[in-house]
């Protein structure tokens, strides 16, 4: 069983002055479930997206079951037995199930779709891969879990032999994904190749037959789960060691937010059902949890963008009643938004304008409405200065920098004034390790000056390292919080997905 | 009464039909470039231009239906134009499209203009003449509402189950739609949604000519400047009420129409007790109505005036 | 080949990409011309003749430029923020009927520098209701405000031509349909004397500075600017979005309705629905040939005022009909459009 199925030898892109991708060869074997490994920006997607031919490479060839694939075309790729399963779900919210797996897959001049073939032949590999899923239900109603099985369904629909994931498990809980990557190695078993790209090591370690690691667009090392460690390939993929910084024992005051029983209704995304938490000055209360339980609401109403529905919400030692940013940004709240580019900065304003469009209604900034532009600008080049923000200067368009740029704006518009609370939404999401090191230390020091700390996370290993307490949101509630020692990767897990008393979750919270 | 009177008159549901053909072309062809997820406000601007260029055609000695297929053309040339600026390069869709309109409005006056000479009276032609099929003639009412109807809205007609058809049973109306929702899932099944996209913009484009020019051919027999008057917002707001589906907008086209019969015949029977801009301007507060209503239920394509670029979320 | 977003946008390709987008638009036109076998210089030569050749022709191509310069800033504030104003057409027509409704009697003892700001702001107040209308509707049943303002152009002129066969009919006009006039205490005052050259324009080119400044220096400018380009950042940032839009649209159907006042009190001094040639439909390619700059409109304004005004002596003189001025201004707003998209914008292989 050492076939090759897919071989890939000197790929090599450029966007611009960008490598995306230098010189990478790989080979793929039969029944084999290879890990790709890297950090964000490593290149791994662009990899991918060459492999399924939305992108030429600038050199290189690729080779399927020995015979040249032609670059640059997705139904090339498709005919040759490759399919790929996004990180964001190529999918029609409108349409059905079969609909959207049909498309495409028929010559487009026929007269007539046959849909009960199709559904025939979806239903037969649905129940051989064990992925259950009702073919006329509209996708937009189906759970995210759901919907990656449509993804994956799609590809064995155009009989894919080597199927490609991207990020698979970033939405799915630790159960689900568990359960996925039981799917994957039935799958291999039955003949199939994979390839799942990803920048968990734990999950690497477990399910895959081999690791291949990339970082800075090259292939930098090759391992074998049973030859390796964790923190070597950490080191392999980040290319030095990087300490993350460590959390010092915590010293909690008075409570500066405290929610109790409070529901939210949210028209974008999961509502918030009778919610308690409490956070004290000088302490991080982690909320961890799967994308899309709830965390978008929360996040928002912290930052005073929604009010509750029901129950208390008192932040400062005021009541909430009515979404008030400004109120929240002068009482001393320090917020970071959960999506940078879209919430977190516009990239059409100057770096001045972003660093003060949430305070530009204080006397500090404008005076009967005209904005006082050289306070603004020394403002934003104090932060410049204090948070090593690189790029540009108060003047420049915000979309010049890059992302842990933004992000060092928005920390640093957040923390200059010395906050009593700080609402960090994700606030490492899709940086690499370094900034990520340099995040943590910002962090924790406004916690050691006195500030309360929310931090949402996705990220297991962050709200380990971070948080005094931890609460984890599934379907729009929270558990009880269990003290931050005792958080471990397995106990979370439960946790996320709603098993509470199985975590053994103690009510640590003596409010 | 006699408001009442004028519902069961044949003569209104006649006029209904003839007002109502216009509506289907343009609707349906806005339906099919929203379906792809292009807005295309040049749609008043290429009835316009459809309208002169289907009458000047058969006013140089062209035949009637080489009229109808230089419209569509014509339709099919400028929606080249705008999908060569909103699909490939992503311009703003809405400014895009009103670009074209004024640029296709202004045009077609220029030509018109350049062929009629401002002084004369304007120049008329043979339009197209009801058609009479044989037993349908026999049947009460109907038989006499559609004695007066000519070829191009039974085409109208026909098309709209032609559209339904092929935008719900066959794969290439799945593509489209697909690309109007997703353009990327669209892609990574092997479809091209920026060809797609561009040929969905010229057929409905095309379809909005002959829209245009049934205004020249067959309602009256002249061009003249601002006779489309909205039709082609009155078509953009027809689908939204018709929720993107072809049937409903044949459904919308038919009640805006004896909506619009109903007050000009309402307005002569009242004989000026109320003013007729009242009646005139009913129509569009209609629309505007209808949107009020449905905009919030309809189900958008979710890639409506997203452009798509590859690799780009 | 793909398209590559520019990392840097520089200023200069800004400002010329007007320039470029403008001889574009009169490339076409010239071959539009050509086809008819007259000289497209000739033309060319007698459309600036037309419109700046004399004296008096620059006064005319300056009284054509004041609506201009008001529907195109109305067009322009409105875009900023990501509101489609396409209604500046009737905004302009009920700002200049509420005018004359108003100023043909209950202001006519008045003195001048008491009756000419009252109707002004009458105008501006008439375009507001119009465009507040709109966006009530959007923000209320989510409508998209571009279609209803379209419409709603349509309604607004069907209401003057209501008005100046009802109410508002001039009974000396020899049952023409026009508007009583509005009493001459309100007119502007001429700028040039023998000329219809008016104070509108000093009224206009104030506004353009007064715009600019509005969104360059205040929190209200900040805040539009911000909601227009990213909503959602804009409300992170506390950003009272349906407030801000909501005097965006005062704003911009202000200007348009002011624009519909000033032609009235400046030029005409009563109502036909045949006062504006579009003016509110050229605001938009204004605006857009601008850049959206306030300041830049008074440019914009003057070009498509040039050649309004120099395509009706062409036309005489040539025989090509002036609806090529038409052509030449709506080509240059979708040259405009693509000039604007390579600044923004490379294409690589």
């Amino acid at each position: 069983m050492t076939e090759t199925v897919l071989r890939l030898s000197g790929i090599s892109k450029r966007f611009g002055p960008v490598i995306a991708n230098e010189a990478i060869s790989l080979e793929l074997r039969r029944g084999e479930l290879l890990a790709l490994l890297g950090e964000n920006g490593a290149g791994k997607t662009t990899l991918m997206s060459i492999l399924f031919g939305h992108y030429t490479a600038d050199e290189g060839e690729i080779e399927v079951a020995g015979r040249p694939l032609p670059p640059g075309r997705p139904r090339a790729a498709i005919d040759a037995g490759i399919g790929m399963v996004h990180q964001h779900f190529s999918l029609a919210d409108n349409l059905t199930v079969l609909e959207n797996v049909m498309t495409g897959t028929e010559p487009p001049w026929r007269l007539r779709a046959n849909r009960s073939a199709a559904r025939r032949k979806l239903l037969a590999i649905a129940e051989r891969f064990g992925l259950r899923v009702d073919p006329g239900r509209r996708v937009g109603d189906l759970s995210v879990g759901e919907q990656q099985r449509v993804e994956i369904l799609k590809a064995l629909y155009n009989d894919a032999r080597v199927l490609i994931l991207d990020e698979p498990t970033a939405v799915l809980t630790e159960q689900e994904a568990e359960r996925l990557y039981a799917t994957l190695r039935m799958m291999a078993r039955e003949g199939l190749s994979l390839i799942f790209i990803s920048h968990k090591l734990r999950e690497v370690m477990a399910a895959a037959d081999r690791i291949v690691v990339l970082r800075g667009g090259r292939s930098v090392a090759e391992r074998l789960p049973a030859d390796t460690s964790r923190s070597e390939l950490a080191e392999l993929m980040v290319g030095r060691r990087i300490a993350r910084p460590v959390r010092e024992a915590a010293s909690p005051g008075a409570p500066v937010i405290a929610a109790h029983g409070v529901s939210v209704r949210h028209r974008e995304g999961t509502d918030l059902e009778g919610i308690d938490f409490t956070v004290r000055a000088g302490e991080t209360l982690g909320i961890v949890g799967v994308a899309g339980n709830g965390q978008t609401a929360l996040a928002r109403l912290a930052s005073g963008l929604l009010a509750p529905e029901a129950g208390t919400l008192t932040i400062l030692g005021r009541r909430v009643r009515q979404p008030d940013v400004a109120a929240l940004v002068r009482a001393g709240v320090g917020r970071i938004p959960e999506d940078r580019n879209r919430e977190g900065v516009i990239g059409e304003l100057a770096l001045w304008e972003n660093a003060v469009l949430e305070r530009i209604e204080t006397e500090r900034f404008s005076r009967r409405g005209i904005v006082d532009r050289g306070a603004a600008r020394r403002f934003t080049q104090e932060i410049i200065d204090r948070f090593d923000v690189r790029g540009g200067g108060p003047d420049h368009r915000t979309s010049l920098l890059s992302g842990g740029n933004m992000q060092k704006l928005i920390l640093g518009r957040s923390l200059i004034d010395g906050p009593s609370l700080l609402i960090a939404a994700q606030p490492t999401r899709g940086l690499d390790e370094g900034a990520i090191a340099a995040i943590h230390t910002r962090l924790l020091a406004a916690r050691a000056e006195g500030a309360a700390v929310l931090l949402i996370s996705e990220d297991l290993d962050e709200v380990i390292a971070l948080a005094d307490r931890v609460q984890a949101i599934a379907g729009g509630r929270l558990s009880p919080s269990i003290d931050g020692a005792a958080a471990d990767a397995r106990r979370l897990g439960l946790m996320m997905a709603g098993d509470w008393s199985a975590a053994g979750a103690a009510v640590a919270d003596a409010d | 009464m006699d408001a009442l009177w004028i519902l069961a008159s044949t003569g209104l549901w006649d006029a209904v039909l003839r007002i109502a053909t216009p509506l289907i072309f343009g609707t349906l062809g806005a339906l099919l470039c929203e379906r792809a997820g292009v807005l295309n406000l040049g749609i008043e601007g290429i009835m316009t231009f459809g309208a002169m260029i289907g009458w000047l055609t058969v006013f140089s000695g062209g035949g009637l239906w080489t009229g109808l297929l230089v419209a569509a053309l014509c339709g099919a040339l400028f929606g080249l134009l705008h999908a060569g600026l909103t699909v490939p390069l992503g311009l703003s869709q809405h400014v895009t499209g009103l670009g074209i309109t004024l640029f296709a409005s202004a045009l077609s006056y220029y030509i018109f203009r350049l062929v009629v000479p401002l002084e004369a009276s304007p120049p008329t032609i043979a339009a197209f003449r009801p058609i009479e099929i044989p037993l349908v003639a026999e049947i009460p009412f109907l038989g006499e509402v559609l004695a007066s109807q000519t070829a191009p809205t039974y085409l109208a007609l026909a098309l709209v189950a032609v559209m339904g058809w092929v935008l719900f049973r066959t794969p290439l109306g799945l593509a489209i739609r697909m690309t109007g929702e997703n353009p990327h899932a669209a892609e990574a099944q092997g479809v091209n949604p920026l060809i797609l996209r561009t040929a969905c913009v010229m057929a409905g484009s095309a379809l909005m000519g002959v829209g245009g020019a049934f205004l020249t051919m067959s309602a009256f027999n002249s061009f003249f400047p601002t006779m489309v008057q909205g039709r082609g917002w009155i078509c953009i707001a027809l689908v939204v009420f018709a929720s993107w589906r072809p049937g409903w907008a044949l459904f919308g086209a038919v009640l805006f129409a004896a909506f619009d019969a109903y007050q000009l015949r309402l307005q002569s029977a009242l004989e000026n007790a109320v003013p007729y801009q009242l009646f005139l301007m009913a129509p569009y507060l209609a629309a505007i109505g209808a949107l009020a209503l449905m905009a919030r239920k309809a189900r958008v394509p979710q890639a409506l005036m997203r452009p798509y670029r590859r690799g780009e979320r | 080949m793909r398209i590559e977003a520019r990392s840097h946008h520089p200023r200069g390709l800004i400002l010329f990409a007007p320039v470029v987008a403008i001889l574009a638009a009169l490339a076409v036109s010239g071959a539009l011309i050509a086809l008819t076998g007259v000289s497209v210089m000739e033309a060319y030569a007698q459309i600036l003749a037309g419109a700046l050749g004399t004296r008096l022709a620059v006064t005319e191509t300056l009284t054509r430029a004041t609506p201009l310069i008001l529907t195109g800033l109305a067009a322009a504030v409105a875009f900023r923020a990501r509101l489609w104003n396409i209604g500046g057409e009737g905004q302009f027509f009920i700002g200049a009927i509420a005018v004359a409704a108003v100023g043909a009697e209950l202001t006519a003892g008045l003195p001048a520098a008491l009756a000419i700001p009252v109707l002004l702001v009458v105008g501006a107040a008439g375009g507001m209701v119009l465009m507040v209308t709109a966006l009530g509707l959007r923000l209320r049943f989510n409508v998209d405000e571009v279609v209803t303002t379209l419409l709603l152009n349509f309604v607004a002129i069907l209401f003057v031509s209501m008005m100046i066969e009802g109410p508002l009919r001039d009974p000396m006009a020899f049952g023409w349909p026009q508007s009583v006039p509005v009493a001459d205490n309100a007119a502007l005052p001429r700028l040039i004397e023998r000329t219809r050259l008016h104070a509108g324009l000093l009224i206009a080119v104030l506004l353009a500075v007064a715009v600019y400044l509005l969104q360059a220096r205040t929190v209200f400018g900040m805040r539009s600017r911000a909601a227009g380009h990213n909503a959602r950042a804009a409300g992170f940032a506390g950003v009272p979005l349906a407030r801000t839009l909501v005097m965006v649209a005062c704003l911009s159907g202000g200007l348009a309705g002011l624009a519909g006042a000033v032609q009235v009190l400046g030029v005409r001094g009563y109502v036909t629905t045949d006062l504006s040639p579009g003016f509110g439909y050229a605001g938009i390619v204004i605006a857009m040939l601008a850049n959206l700059n306030p300041l830049g409109v008074i440019a914009a304004a003057v070009f498509a005022a040039v050649m309004f005004i120099g395509a009706d002596g062409m036309s005489r003189a040539v025989g090509i009909p002036s609806y090529i001025a038409d052509v030449t201004v709506a080509l240059s707003l979708l040259t405009m459009l693509v000039a604007l998209f390579f600044t923004q914008y490379r294409i690589r292989r």
